[in-house]
């Protein structure tokens, strides 16, 4: 698994889209802080790119190089080999150098602009982290959808889908279902809510540092102990990572079980 | 010109010689105990408590004018008695002393200090520790409250205090007092002609600064951290808030300003800052909000209802989660060259103004208000989306609540 996933990983560094996609965070790290000059505000930003690019691109890369890596795929197929080691290489690889090109591109700007010693630092290293989470959910995921979809075109679409569903129509029907139950207690169902969808989870995390003042001033009992204490922090991680766990299972289970 | 002031000198004399002081201390001074010494002095005479503890509590001055005054390290102990000190005089001063342990009571206000009926007085340097209340001034007028110190243990409203609390006075100065953990810092019932400068108060379970019918009052330099609310001005008229700062009031009903059925106040150069809400306004009138800063607030600025002729210009709002919340019709009220963070427009003529209207009424702080579980969704790509459309065509926040010329930068004074 490692061999494979050494070269997938090799593989995805001298492809041009990790480059691009390195530079872009690079470009938008250095026009944030340098047209900013403002750290807080520039983390705020950066949470509201992150929360909605890097899904997208992990979605993308990963059902992307399933398709285009799939000759390959085939040819150690026939070699002796596990299936899980030959697919869970490749998907860490894809994960792996994403998450890379992320920590970097954004790292460097903020390193360079003076990142340690200033105070925001715990909240960039939490948005450095839920980002990562999000890059190996999503490539995952899309990694999920093209096992199960032969054609091209139906997985692209499928997984474009997915993304979309996930970032913006599960808040629009969240927030519509809050509205029409508005006469039930709803601090619970919300929490819930919330843990269900990975954005929205990695987005209540960031918001906790950031925004905590509106978030504790406007919610029942309930949300505040869930929010205030380090309890709510180690929930949330536990279902981010089970969110990267259950696609991963699928992964090998899907492909001990397909016929090549 | 001699004889005048041969006669002014025989005047000062004749004054020193009246005002005669006596000391107290366990042993070798005139008194051995603080209530014998007001007991066997006379009008205009000084008192000096030397260095010690005195456990000693309920001291009656009674139409006296007496200046008690300790030495560092002069501590009273109540011993949980009842009040420190319980005065009814005119031209009275206590001061450089510390008083504890008051007793906690439901049914009667123990205070470190209580005035009743008492004219120009001055309390200063006073330390109370362990507060039920602190100073207790009713129906007084003409007095200085300044460099004081009050603490509290309570842990509940119901069980605590007020650490100055003035009731139907006038014309009293509160400067540069520290107080924290009371029920409220600074009360002022009935209270008019007031002048609150350079306090700090800071936890205190319900207001840092309260105002209930009093009117004409003026406030300004005080810091207020981390109470129920900051200050609650209610049913008063004419105050003038200037240069406060009002940082971290958190919580379900914790406000930077709580302002109820207030009218022609005016607010200035003050300072709100990582609070629920900065301003609750409920019931106001003619009030002017100008070269405030709101910054990383949840709302900068909550309007109740029943606001009428408010004018807030000239104002920074930076990065709070929601700039305002609007409750009803506009009610000429105007928002007018504020510096909005959120504002996207932009400036062609390079007037310094934006050449499009700013609304800072969004639609999820709408929803916000209607249900206040949909708050997890803050700052989420499907809200951006709808607070879009609703600001490209409003249909649930008010139409013609905008800023017709946001700033481009933000205000400085």
């Amino acid at each position: 698994m490692l061999k494979i996933l050494k070269y997938s990983f090799f593989d995805l560094m001298r492809s041009s889209w990790s480059y691009v996609y390195f530079a872009f965070y690079l470009l938008l790290g250095i026009v944030l802080l340098f047209l900013n000059n403002d750290l807080s505000k520039a983390v705020i930003t950066l949470m509201n790119v992150i929360i909605v690019l890097v899904p997208l691109i992990g979605t993308i890369f990963g059902v992307m190089y399933y398709y285009n890596s799939k000759e390959f795929t085939e040819l150690l197929l026939a070699q002796p080999l596990k299936r899980s080691s030959i697919f869970l290489g490749q998907y860490l690889g894809v994960a792996i150098s994403l998450s890379m090109s992320l920590i970097l591109g954004l790292g460097l700007p903020f390193i360079a602009y003076g990142l340690f010693k200033s105070s925001a630092i715990w909240d960039f290293s939490l948005l450095l982290i839920v980002g990562v989470f999000l890059t190996f959910i999503f490539s995952a995921l899309a990694f999920n959808i093209a096992l199960s979809h032969e054609n091209k075109i139906k997985g692209f679409g499928y997984a474009i889908l997915m993304w979309l569903f996930l970032a913006i129509i599960y808040d629009g029907l969240f927030l519509m279902s809050l509205i029409l139950f508005e006469d039930y207690p709803l601090d619970k169902v919300s929490l819930i809510g919330t843990m269900l969808n990975p954005i929205d989870l990695s987005r209540t995390l960031i918001l906790l540092k950031l925004d905590i003042s509106a978030l504790l001033g406007y919610t029942g009992a309930v949300f505040k102990q869930f929010f205030g204490t380090s309890f709510g922090l180690i929930v949330s991680f536990l279902a981010l990572t089970i969110w990267v766990g259950l696609p991963v299972l699928r992964i090998i289970f899907k492909s001990n079980k397909k016929d090549f | 010109m001699k004889i005048q002031l041969s006669s002014l000198l025989l005047l000062i004399s004749i004054y020193f010689t009246t005002a005669q002081t006596v000391t107290v201390c366990k042993a070798g001074c005139d008194y051995k105990s603080i209530q014998t010494a007001v007991d066997s002095s006379k009008s205009g005479n000084s008192i000096l408590i030397k260095s010690g503890l005195y456990n000693e509590a309920n001291i009656v001055i009674y139409k006296k004018s007496l200046h008690i005054s300790g030495e560092e390290g002069t501590v009273i102990d109540t011993q949980n008695k009842g009040y420190g000190f319980s005065v009814e005089a005119t031209d009275i001063v206590i001061k450089n002393l510390t008083i504890k342990n008051i007793k906690v009571s439901y049914t009667k206000e123990y205070a470190a200090i209580l005035l009743f009926k008492s004219y120009d007085f001055a309390i200063e340097n006073i330390t109370v520790e362990n507060a039920f209340f602190g100073f207790l001034i009713q129906k007084s007028k003409d007095g200085v409250i300044h460099n004081n110190t009050i603490a509290g243990q309570g842990k509940a409203e119901a069980d605590s205090g007020n650490a100055i609390h003035l009731w139907h006075c006038k014309n009293v100065k509160i400067t540069n007092n520290d107080v924290r953990r009371m029920r409220d810092g600074i009360y002022l019932e009935f209270g008019s002609n007031s002048y609150i400068s350079n306090n700090y108060s800071n936890d205190n379970m319900r207001y840092g600064l309260h105002f209930m019918f009093s009117n004409d009052n003026i406030y300004e330099d005080n810091i207020f951290n981390a109470n129920g609310a900051g200050v609650a001005v209610m049913f008063s008229k004419r105050i003038k808030m200037f240069r406060n700062v009002f940082k971290k009031n958190w919580g379900t009903a914790s406000y930077g300003i709580l302002l109820k059925e207030i009218s022609d106040a005016e607010l200035k150069h003050n300072i709100f800052e990582d609070n629920t809400i900065g301003i609750n306004a409920d019931g106001t009138n003619r009030i002017l909000f100008t070269e405030n800063t709101f910054s990383n607030n949840g709302y900068a600025v909550k309007v109740i209802g029943a606001c009428y002729d408010n004018t807030y210009s000239k104002n920074n709002f930076l990065y709070n989660s929601f700039d305002l919340s609007y409750s009803g019709n506009l009610n000429s009220n105007t928002f007018e060259n504020n510096y909005w963070s959120n504002y996207t427009g932009y400036d062609l003529d390079k007037n310094g103004f934006g050449d499009i209207p700013y609304r800072p009424v969004k639609l999820f702080s709408y929803l916000v208000n209607r249900t206040p579980e949909s708050i997890v969704l803050l700052r989420s790509l499907f809200i951006d989306i709808i607070d879009f459309s609703e600001k490209v065509s409003p249909v649930f926040t008010p139409e013609n609540l905008i800023d017709n010329k946001p700033l481009m930068t933000q205000v400085k004074w």
